[in-house]
């Protein structure tokens, strides 16, 4: 096929990060998320991270209803959306409002000078026109009559306003991609596909995409125009993941190595539904994902299906954590496989849904009745996401108990370029199946590991009972003996600890030792890591180290600890893993930052901490 | 799979001792599940129960097939999960009054709406027992217990009537001490393509003693009771001369032979209608009390459904694994 390219623009930008905000009736997602897809394929990384309201339709206009979707692009690897923009588009004043404070004086702006009406700016709680009152002086403002040119360009379609409305978002598109130079045909070639049954919409969709590109071009105010060269990525076969989609994959990818089937039991929750609305495409890949009637039923049937021989996940956010505990207990009692998905959100209770925060740490570690240790682990980013729930599942076949995963609505949510895996190139899952039913009972252990021989109905001669009671050391019977108790408690803690010995070592970005190791977990690797070594091409040993295993930690954990003088440990909650460190390493010092605000760490904020602590020196 | 093994009632009890109050009407329970298991053509291995949490969910213990103790109230789900990962197995669901209509009232009512292919028993003793005489949904009304000293303040559920408002295909309901009629109904609610909910009047002799007397006692019985068959005359009494009929919108009893009714006015109960309205009024009546199956009608189970959705797309998808996953759609090549 001929490339359909916006004309090639000059100047040469090896980093750009660009905000797209508007209603979320906008379709601010869908832009931001085609603007990446064709950065991507043009060769750039890109990392997406879209931010929107809890409500779906607030009232257009208002603040409540503001949407965002912010895509970072570069000819470099790289971890993180970014926090500087380079361009800020505000479809209305509201989004305006709520998002020109992350825009430095000089950089970008792109309105929408229709939606500046009386009635909007008074909505969003403006007493003057900001296009016309000079208070934008400090930026490169370009207002541009969206509305009115969509409208314009549609005038011969036989389409009602609203319908051409609609494809408003296509004209800003056109215009972002002449800016930045960025080719039309995936964009095109996009509408063709999710318009196909409805050939009026798709082709007012194409028209105002090319009608918003040759207005920027055309346009003396947009003089100047920049593009992000090919990234320095691995080469090989990529595909744009998000960190949900990752999740969902890494599952069906570790059922299929264990050869089992994958049964998920789920319950609608923000921001974990979309790995359940992802599942559910697969029964073809033996995907059995069951929609329940609530958390605690979601969770039980995966039990269930464990137990009967499928490999049984469940996924949830924070509050329905909260309800499966007394059934992730059960899992842990009678030592069955069983994965369990947190995408974190802001708490507590109902909290922030939409919003991003590492605060169910100690939840996933401590959430149960008892004595009840389980493997804890975390995605870092979302195309890390897919080895994760690869890892979990192996983990939890492999040890049989149940294994929780957390990732948040940041990684969930955001994207990235993934080089594909295949199932070739993944570790094999060994199952600790039982052979011999005359030397059997259910808590056969494997002496090593600890872990049980794992015997499923129609297992002629395997008949057992299983249960929440306490169980016999050896038989598996139904004991209270006092000491049984206290063996069993150390049995089950120490299976957990074992598995020290079959995930990876910890590893250290940067300076093996020195003054300063920054350390994380989860969502915040890519802001950490970029902060740490862009601090490091200042001249500075700094060194990044984070915990995708959070319990059992890594075996070289302490070892990697004593290599540095001071150890910040930066986290998206008041404290969580830090507090785990403490009684973890009880003569090692730990200083932490913390962010409690529903948002990502910037880099600015966290170069500042860093320097701050390295120019404080010896006394700290 | 031809080979078919002879088991007897033997083979079906574990090793364990047996925990129950002496008495207790669980005992009578345990011993028509084993003699039924010999009867329904499964092998041991492919035989599960699931309990929740009470008195009658010790009962996997006591059976020498797969089983799971699990929590209060959640047996329902973890058998769906059970048969859902393998539809060729028999499962059972061993669950209470307290464990299926308080604490799991939401999985009860959701597992018969779906019509997975299961066997419930329910255990209703109008009591709690394992936590020792607190009222439960299904105690009555002005009842003393534990937690009603001056009398239960609580309505109590119907639960054949809660079945039947959550769609439920097939219901049943049997007297704790009838020993043959409980056999009998076990299998054929394993025959059952379907949810099969099995309701027994169980006397609790410690915190509830009595609780069924007036319908499980075996001298009132002929008075009280009324066992239904399909397509046979509703007909009780000491003296086979009572029956139900249909007097506008009620249900009402009424003696052959008195004020010209004869037997042919008598409704003939039809297990098998999809209309649920009378077999409603049948569960709701108290005097006689409804035993039998009430209810009984074919439908498409949800694993027929659900498993049938994955299978026709499995075949109609040809093979296709997670490699061909991952390259579909769009992808690209960094060089
Ligand atoms: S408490 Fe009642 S129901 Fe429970 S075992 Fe004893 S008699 Fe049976």
């Amino acid at each position: 096929m001929q490339k359909e390219l916006s004309k090639r623009p000059s100047n040469d930008l090896s980093n750009l990060v660009i905000r797209f905000s508007g209603d979320s009736g906008d379709g601010m997602q869908l832009t931001g998320m085609q603007f990446s897809d064709t950065s991507a394929m043009m060769g750039n990384d890109i990392a997406t991270f879209p931010n929107y309201p809890a409500e779906i339709r607030a009232p257009q206009g208002s603040k409540y209803g503001v949407s965002g979707f912010q895509v970072q692009i570069s000819d470099k690897d790289i971890f993180s959306p970014g926090d500087e923009l380079d361009l800020l588009v505000a479809m209305n004043p509201a989004a305006l409002k709520a998002n020109i404070g992350d825009l430095a004086p000089g950089k970008t702006l792109l309105v929408d000078s229709d939606a500046f009406s009386e009635k909007f700016l008074k909505k969003s709680g403006y007493r003057s026109n900001p296009l016309e009152d000079g208070s934008l002086d400090a930026y490169r403002l370009i207002a541009v009559p969206m509305t009115k040119n969509t409208q314009k360009a549609l005038e011969d379609f036989d389409m009602d306003r609203k319908a051409k409305f609609r494809s408003k978002n296509m004209y800003t598109l056109g215009i972002v991609y002449w800016m930045y130079g960025r080719d039309l045909d995936h964009t095109i070639e996009f509408l063709e596909q999710k318009f196909e049954k409805k050939p009026l919409i798709k082709e007012a969709n194409q028209l105002v995409l090319r009608a918003g590109n040759i207005y920027a071009q055309n346009l003396e105010l947009i003089a100047t125009h920049y593009q992000v060269r090919p990234a320095s990525l691995e080469k090989g076969h990529y595909r744009i993941i998000r960190g949900s989609q990752a999740i969902a994959w890494g599952l069906v990818a570790a059922a299929q190595k264990a050869e089992m089937e994958l049964f998920f039991g789920s319950y609608p929750i923000t921001p974990a539904s979309d790995i359940l609305n992802e599942l559910v495409k697969y029964p073809e890949l033996s995907v059995k994902a069951f929609q329940a009637e609530d958390e605690i039923a979601a969770v039980s049937s995966a039990i269930g299906s464990s137990f009967a021989g499928d490999l049984g996940v469940t996924s949830t956010s924070g509050p329905g954590l909260a309800l499966k505990g007394e059934a992730i207990g059960l899992a842990m009692m009678i030592e069955l496989p069983l994965v369990i998905i947190n995408a974190q959100r802001g708490g507590p209770s109902t909290g922030m849904p939409t919003k991003t925060e590492q605060s169910d740490l100690l939840q996933a570690l401590y959430g149960r009745n008892g004595e009840s240790p389980i493997i804890v682990v975390a995605a870092h980013s979302p195309s890390h996401c897919f080895d994760m729930a690869f890892e979990a599942a192996r983990l939890s076949i492999e040890h049989m108990t149940p294994v929780l995963l957390l990732s948040d609505g940041f990684i969930g949510n955001g994207s990235e370029p993934w080089l594909i895996k295949k199932l070739e190139d993944l570790p094999t899952i060994r199952k600790n199946v039982a052979q011999d039913p005359e030397n059997w009972t259910p808590y056969t252990r494997d002496k090593d590991t600890l872990v049980r021989q794992w015997a499923v109905p129609g297992m002629k001669g395997f008949e057992h009972r299983v249960g929440g009671l306490e169980k016999h050391e050896k038989t598996g019977n139904v004991n209270m003996v006092p000491l049984n108790h206290e063996a069993m408690t150390k049995i089950r803690a120490e299976k957990v600890k074992r598995v020290e010995n079959n995930i990876p070592a910890l590893r250290v970005h940067g300076v093996q030792s020195g003054p300063l190791l920054v350390v994380g977990w989860g969502g915040t690797f890519g802001a950490l890591f970029t902060a740490c070594k862009e601090i490091r091409e200042e001249g500075q040993e700094i060194a990044h180290a984070h915990f995708d295993y959070i319990n059992p930690f890594p075996k070289n954990s302490a070892e990697v600890f004593s290599a540095f003088k001071t150890i910040l440990v930066c986290e998206l909650n008041a404290g969580q893993l830090v507090k785990q460190f403490r009684s973890s390493f009880p003569k090692m010092n730990f200083i932490q930052y913390n962010k409690i605000q529903g948002l990502p760490f910037t880099n600015g904020e966290l170069k500042n901490k860093f320097m701050s602590i390295l120019s404080s020196g010896e006394d700290l | 799979m031809s080979e078919t093994i002879q088991y007897t009632h033997k083979d079906m009890a574990s090793d364990q001792e047996v925990r129950w109050c002496p008495g207790c009407d669980d005992y009578v329970i345990l011993r028509a599940v084993q003699r039924a298991l010999p009867k329904i053509g499964k092998k041991r291995e492919d035989i599960v129960f699931i309990s929740g949490i009470g008195c009658s969910s010790r009962f996997p213990y006591y059976v020498e097939t797969f089983g799971m103790h699990s929590i209060h109230g959640r047996a329902a789900p973890i058998a769906t999960g059970v048969k859902l990962a393998n539809p060729d197995l028999s499962v059972w669901m061993i669950s209470g009054d307290g464990d299926s209509l308080a604490i799991g009232g939401n999985h009860f009512i959701h597992v018969l709406r779906r019509n997975i292919d299961l066997n419930i028993i329910l255990f209703n003793n109008e009591i709690y027992g394992l936590t020792k005489g607190q009222f439960s949904p299904t105690s009555k009304l002005d009842q003393i217990t534990k937690t009603s000293p001056y009398g239960n303040t609580q309505p109590p559920f119907n639960a054949g009537a809660l079945a039947m408002g959550a769609n439920a295909r097939f219901f049943a309901r049997v007297s704790g001490n009838s020993l043959k009629e409980m056999q009998t109904l076990f299998v054929q609610a394993e025959k059952f393509r379907g949810s099969a909910l099995i309701e027994v009047m169980q006397n609790c002799p410690i915190f509830n003693e009595g609780a069924f007397d007036v319908y499980n006692d075996r001298a009132q019985r002929p008075n009280t009771q009324l066992f239904l068959e399909h397509a046979k005359p509703m007909i009780f009494g000491a003296e086979k001369n009572k029956g139900i009929v249909l007097k506008g919108l009620k249900l009402e009893v009424v003696t052959i032979g008195e004020n010209g009714v004869v037997e042919e006015d008598i409704l003939i109960h039809d297990a098998h209608e999809p209309d649920p309205t009378l077999h409603t009024m049948l569960v709701k009546l108290v005097n006689p009390i409804i035993t039998g199956i009430i209810r009984s009608v074919d439908e498409l189970t949800f694993g027929d459904r659900f498993i049938g959705q994955m299978n026709a797309r499995k075949s109609a998808a040809n093979g296709k694994t997670f490699n061909d996953l991952v390259v579909s759609g769009e992808t690209y090549y960094l060089k």
